[in-house]
């Protein structure tokens, strides 16, 4: 055991100073940009993370996932475009109907397949890169005040090699009717790369938008994809922020938001995994102003030997404010999933109103599901209440089923879609919905068919 | 050839038999009720048709069309036509009764080589069965069985039958918890889809639904073997005579 850890610390140092080396890298070809200020966020992001290196199970944020798998591998940021072939063809599958769209590749913007022409004039919506070269007063403070915090080894990994993302501003008094969607797409390739994209999105006072993240890989490579995106919603501002993950089955995603609320703003976030082979998703939400409300849902599939970690943190620090969380999770073969729900009452955080609930099914006897939520109340006067559950399909209510001429295997399928529902139905969009209740459909199929393959082979 | 065979059916749940020896046959256009106090085994001879897993079959035959039932899944029994009416019927929250029908009878048309309805056709066939049943469309939207009433889930689940036509249908206990209305209108629901060919397995404790639902025989289930058969006016002895006097009855001829 001993030796085994000490082994797995020795490849983490290693792999910090492959990260050292792309670093320089990195420095040397930048010219001009490495006197501007956000570089030394970089620097200094890049500092804290080869100080602290990469979280491991010992401390208790990572209690339940091991990322030593990404510590093995060399990873190759991506720091510039380039288009691998990629062509419309191959998002049509993923593009949401009437949406405007940003397409990245490996993390980097893709001018040939976006398309946000027809949202309003006033709505500034470009790309990190270009918006840095052009160096544009508009964007400095937001740009300052995002990478001031990097608080894990991801986080400030991804600040380190900044270079590309969503940079999207929504002006006061205005409603986006069209969903703007922005896809990731990992292509594949003869090296194991990370795609590091960075996004950052506020929302005037009295504004509205819905965005959905898309990350696709389009084939069976290892890659990683550690993704930051910061939000930021002024007073009375409705956001509904939806992320469809559906990575390569090899691949490891680290996917980090982290929401800052303004007085009576409205957040909603829908998340469903259904890729990956590790994957994490960290939600933090600070509620910092009174009279907020903010949803979390999340819908997680695993498959195989997936493991699907969603981490969540909800801040209550002013009075007033609402949060409801629903994160539900759908476990096959030997898949694992990790959820952690955390809310914090702050001291003068009065009225706070939080619900929390987290339901599994489990399909596989070797299926395994960590749960822990974790409230944390130094308020008097509030209403929190949580519940966890786990189970597996009910033996009679697929029997009914089957009476009725439905084959098992469909029984199954409709009885475990009927459980993910409820969160699918979250989705306002509609042609999102019906596009990820696809999705998910036809990932059950999947997921049975590796089962049984499995039984086979036993 | 009749519809349904049973010769010398034993059967078990968790290894204690509850059936000792069952001998029915049902020919089509037939309505037979099986009648018997609570715990005679009444319900375990429609689990065991329908294919429940918890009951397992330790002896005996039941042919169904000529068919060797029991070695059919309960997906292929209700694909060849046979159908269970639940005494309690499931609630199957997230699933909309409509589609769950849908799923089921194209299930069943593909069975039988017929091609599968589309949205159209399928929602134009349901709306013709809610006027049968006297039932509302509402219904059709609605999770399967959630929030419904006991008459409501009763209704259903003969709504369920009209839909699936089946050849043979085993209602169980299907009267039970239902008041003078709602039994009045779900027997009206089973009456209006009888026809030559198809034919009904009334599984009762009481009499009454015999009065709405008018069987050709009665059989008498006492402690898992069918102890006497007569015509509907037998139904009408147990009733003024109570189990006992069967009971005394079979006692006296043994």
């Amino acid at each position: 055991m001993f030796n085994k850890q000490y082994k797995n610390m020795q490849s983490a140092d290693k792999n910090i100073q492959w990260y050292k080396s792309r670093f320089e890298a990195f420095e040397q070809g930048l010219n001009g940009e490495k006197s501007k200020p956000v570089h030394a966020l970089r620097r200094n992001a890049f500092r804290i993370f080869s100080e602290n290196g990469f979280p491991t199970t010992r401390q208790e944020e990572w209690r339940f996932t091991n990322i030593s798998p990404i510590t093995k591998i060399e990873f190759q940021p991506v720091l510039n475009f380039e288009a691998n072939g990629i062509s419309k063809a191959d998002i049509k599958e993923y593009t949401v109907a009437g949406a405007a769209r940003a397409v990245f590749i490996n993390g980097m913007f893709s001018k040939e397949l976006s398309d946000t022409g027809m949202l309003p004039d006033n709505v500034i919506i470009g790309n990190i890169a270009n918006v840095l070269e052009e160096d544009t007063g508009t964007v400095q403070p937001y740009i300052d005040r995002m990478a001031s915090a990097p608080e894990n080894a991801f986080t400030a990994l991804n600040t380190a090699f900044l270079r590309d993302g969503v940079f999207m501003l929504v002006p006061k008094n205005t409603i986006i009717e069209r969903p703007v969607q922005l896809i990731f797409l990992a292509s594949d390739s003869k090296y194991a790369y990370a795609a590091q994209p960075r996004n950052i999105i506020t929302v005037e006072s009295d504004s509205r938008c819905k965005i959905i993240e898309t990350y696709i890989g389009l084939a069976g490579n290892t890659y990683l994809t550690n993704t930051v995106t910061e939000i930021l919603l002024h007073e009375n501002s409705h956001l509904e922020h939806n992320k469809l993950q559906v990575e390569s089955l090899n691949a490891f995603h680290i996917g980090t938001a982290r929401i800052i609320m303004h007085a009576r703003s409205n957040y909603t976030s829908n998340v469903f995994s259904l890729g990956g082979s590790l994957v994490r998703n960290n939600i933090d939400v600070v509620m910092d102003a009174e009279s907020s409300e903010c949803t979390l849902n999340g819908l997680t599939l695993g498959t195989g030997t997936q493991v699907i970690d969603n981490h969540t943190a909800v801040d209550h620090a002013k009075p007033n404010c609402s949060s409801r969380e629903l994160y539900k999770s759908i476990l096959g073969s030997e898949s694992r999933g990790v959820f952690n729900g955390k809310i914090i009452v702050r001291k003068n955080a009065q009225k706070t109103d939080a619900q929390q609930a987290n339901r599994t099914l489990l399909l596989s006897d070797n299926a395994v599901m960590n749960t822990k939520p974790q409230l944390e109340i130094f308020a008097d006067d509030v209403k929190c209440t949580h519940g966890a559950a786990i189970g597996q399909l009910d033996d009679e209510q697929i029997f009914y089923l089957r009476s009725r001429g439905i084959g098992l295997d469909a029984a199954r399928d409709i009885l475990t879609l009927a459980f993910a529902g409820d969160v699918i139905n979250k989705i306002t969009i509609e042609p999102l919905r019906f596009q990820v209740e696809k999705i998910v459909f036809n990932s059950l199929d999947n997921s049975k068919a590796r089962q049984k393959r499995k039984t086979v082979s036993v | 050839m009749s519809l349904l065979e049973i010769k010398k059916l034993h059967a078990a749940v968790n290894g204690k038999e509850i059936l000792h020896g069952i001998n029915l046959e049902v020919n089509e256009g037939e309505i037979h009720a099986i009648m018997g106090p609570n715990g005679s085994g009444k319900s375990t001879l429609a689990g065991v048709l329908a294919g429940r897993d918890i009951y397992s079959v330790t002896e005996g035959q039941v042919l169904y069309r000529g068919k060797d039932l029991l070695q059919m899944s309960p997906e292929e029994r209700a694909r060849e036509g046979l159908f269970l009416a639940f005494q309690y019927p499931l609630e199957i929250p997230g699933v909309n009764n409509s589609y769950f029908l849908k799923s089921a009878l194209n299930a069943v048309r593909k069975h039988n080589g017929l091609d599968e309805l589309d949205a159209m056709d399928f929602l134009h066939l349901l709306k013709q069965k809610t006027k049968i049943i006297g039932m509302d469309e509402s219904f059709l939207n609605r999770p399967v069985n959630e929030g419904f009433s006991g008459g409501e889930k009763k209704r259903n689940e003969i709504f369920h039958m009209a839909v699936l036509e089946p050849k043979l249908s085993v209602l169980d206990e299907t009267d039970s918890g239902l008041d003078i209305d709602a039994l009045k209108s779900v027997s009206e629901g089973v009456n209006r889809l009888r026809s030559k060919e198809n034919s009904t397995i009334v599984v009762t404790h009481y009499q009454r639904l015999l009065n709405y639902i008018v069987p050709d025989f009665v059989h008498v289930l006492v402690d898992g073997v069918i102890v006497k058969s007569g015509n509907k006016d037998l139904a009408l002895k147990l009733e003024e005579l109570g189990y006992d006097w069967v009971r005394e009855n079979v006692q006296q001829t043994v």
